[in-house]
């Protein structure tokens, strides 16, 4: 027996309704590292009394790529950007932004305004390209094909963009200490534009269709329900604390860039479907905050200051010993980064804090109780990248 | 509330076991506390009306060489301050009472601390590996730390 081992100690004798007696016992089932709702290499060890999961071990460290030791023996601090890139590979763009942020706050620089703008936009274009993976692939473990093909698609214009700005598609190597790599291309401006445009088409179009959608309410409304306290001690962080109703995001709350030049609002999950805190609230959270972040674009593009984005970035970078820890809010919710530094150009050590990793241990509360098939939906609502999980 | 009030608040309570605080000047404004006392300052930080640190943002393990040290971010969600917390303890016996039991969020954490630092976290109700596999030997981020030759008796080629 390979995918499964009885609990000797629990076996118990039911009754059938004709009478027989049946063993019932409880299993354990791995559930991964290869499957396909796992998103990725985990293992989830599930305990099942017949269908109902008694309890959830999460297993990782299937991609583990020793990250935090590599960044150690670079030869200069800019060097840890591309590795940065490589831990959450779906939104390289807000990781950067976390480690540029921290590393800034240890150098003490400030970077000029057109920067911070373009700052902006990128992060938001890459927390829309997240969200469309993480609600597309969401359907796709609900039953429903349609919206992720949809969301591909514009998934790609953005991918276009990024390519346009930096030539590359994924990872991307573009905030850089003190600048970015490149400025902004002629074209760009026009270009996003004409995405803001025609996504919010394509927004209304999936959302009646899939958050609204009969079958996927019964499939997630009241199911694998967080609640507030528990959240916030689990610091659970982005869509899935503001999906128990915690209004909370770091944007606003703890300002990193010029985020409060512009209006936008915080979305919090308010139970309209079924508990506060349900996976349908961290997937309508998700799904709210690409049209808020389709207005902070906006206001972005409508008032991009001129400025020479490499003017602040330091010709030698060699921080005075010291430590600072950085945070920002990322597509999942609080990326930081502890940077130690030593008095030589390389980091002395960098912890980051990633919020898919803090996120996913959450998982064995709010997953007792639920069906086999809810634990599905309910670490397709965590939003894991695997490999920002194990670095 | 600012980083001298937080500390002055902690010195009226804990005394002796407040080592040094660097305040000013810094990024993050940190406090050491002795080792052996972590859990008790956690539990008044948590619960202190004044204080309130619900939310622990990261928790770290560092090598400083002949020394290790964890490195606790707490954050408010009711009060909107933080405050980084620090304590250091000899590489040869690393043993830090753990908070598990005051935030939920350093279970992985600490054994992540565990894992690549060595760091053993007494009270911890499940201390394994969590990112290296469980027959793993050696604490790979110790400064010190050899890549071995073998795993399981096989060649590495590195």
């Amino acid at each position: 027996m390979c995918f499964t081992t009885m609990i000797e100690s629990t076996v118990d004798i039911a009754k059938t309704s004709t009478g027989k007696t049946l063993r019932t016992e409880e299993m354990v089932v791995n559930m991964g590292p290869q499957h396909p709702s796992t998103h990725g290499v985990l293992r989830l060890e599930v305990v099942l009394d017949g269908e109902i999961v008694v309890d959830v071990i999460p297993h990782i460290g299937y991609l583990h790529r020793c990250f935090e030791k590599h960044c150690e023996h670079m030869t200069s601090y800019q060097q840890v950007i591309p590795y940065v890139d490589r831990m959450d590979y779906v939104a390289a763009m807000t990781n950067e932004h976390a480690f540029v942020v921290a590393a800034e706050k240890l150098l003490k620089i400030e970077v000029p305004e057109r920067v911070h703008y373009i700052r902006i936009i990128m992060a938001e274009l890459q927390r829309i390209a997240s969200h469309l993976i993480a609600i597309g692939t969401f359907g796709i473990d609900m039953g429903a094909f349609t919206p992720f093909l949809y969301y591909f698609r514009e998934r790609e214009k953005i991918l276009d963009l990024f390519e346009m700005t930096c030539g590359a598609r994924l990872l991307y190597n573009y905030m850089w200490i003190g600048g970015l790599s490149h400025d902004l291309p002629p074209q760009f401006i026009d270009k996003a534009k004409e995405f803001c445009r025609d996504f919010k088409k394509t927004w209304k179009e999936v959302n009646d269709l899939l958050n609204y959608n009969e079958i996927f309410i019964k499939r997630t409304a009241n199911v694998g329900v967080l609640p507030k306290e528990l959240a916030i001690n689990y610091a659970c962080s982005g869509p899935m604390l503001r999906g128990s109703g915690v209004d909370w995001d770091l944007r606003r709350d703890d300002p990193y860039t010029l985020y409060d030049r512009f209006e936008w609002n915080v979305v919090v999950g308010k139970g309209e479907m079924g508990t506060v805190g349900d996976v349908w609230d961290r997937n309508i959270v998700r799904q709210n905050e690409m049209w808020e972040s389709l207005r902070i674009i906006e206001q972005a593009l409508a008032s991009l200051p001129e400025g020479d984005v490499q003017k602040a970035i330091p010709k030698r970078i060699r921080p005075l010993p010291g430590d600072a820890y950085g945070r920002i809010e990322g597509p999942r919710g609080e990326i930081g980064f502890y940077i130690v530094a030593d008095d030589s150009v390389t980091p002395y050590r960098i912890k980051a804090r990633a919020p898919a990793f803090v996120n996913l241990s959450v998982i064995s509360e709010i997953a007792k109780g639920a069906m086999l098939a809810d634990l599905v939906a309910i670490v397709g609502s965590i939003d894991i990248v695997l490999g920002e999980v194990d670095r | 509330m600012t980083a001298q009030d937080i500390y002055d608040i902690l010195k009226a309570q804990f005394g002796d076991a407040i080592l040094e605080a660097k305040l000013d000047g810094v990024p993050d404004p940190f406090i050491s506390i002795q080792p052996e006392k972590i859990r008790e300052v956690s539990e008044f930080a948590k619960n202190d009306e004044r204080l309130k640190f619900d939310y622990l943002m990261c928790l770290s393990g560092v090598d400083y060489k002949g020394k290790l040290g964890v490195v606790y971010h707490l954050f408010s969600m009711t009060h909107r301050h933080k405050i980084v917390l620090k304590v250091q303890v000899p590489t040869d016996s690393p043993n830090v009472p753990s908070v598990e039991s005051i935030w939920k969020a350093a279970n992985w954490h600490e054994r992540e601390a565990f894992d690549l630092y060595g760091i053993h976290f007494v009270g911890h109700p499940d201390l394994r590996r969590i990112l290296l596999p469980y027959d793993w030997e050696g604490h790979p981020l110790r400064k010190d730390y050899e890549v071995p030759e073998f795993y399981n008796g096989m060649r590495v080629p590195y």
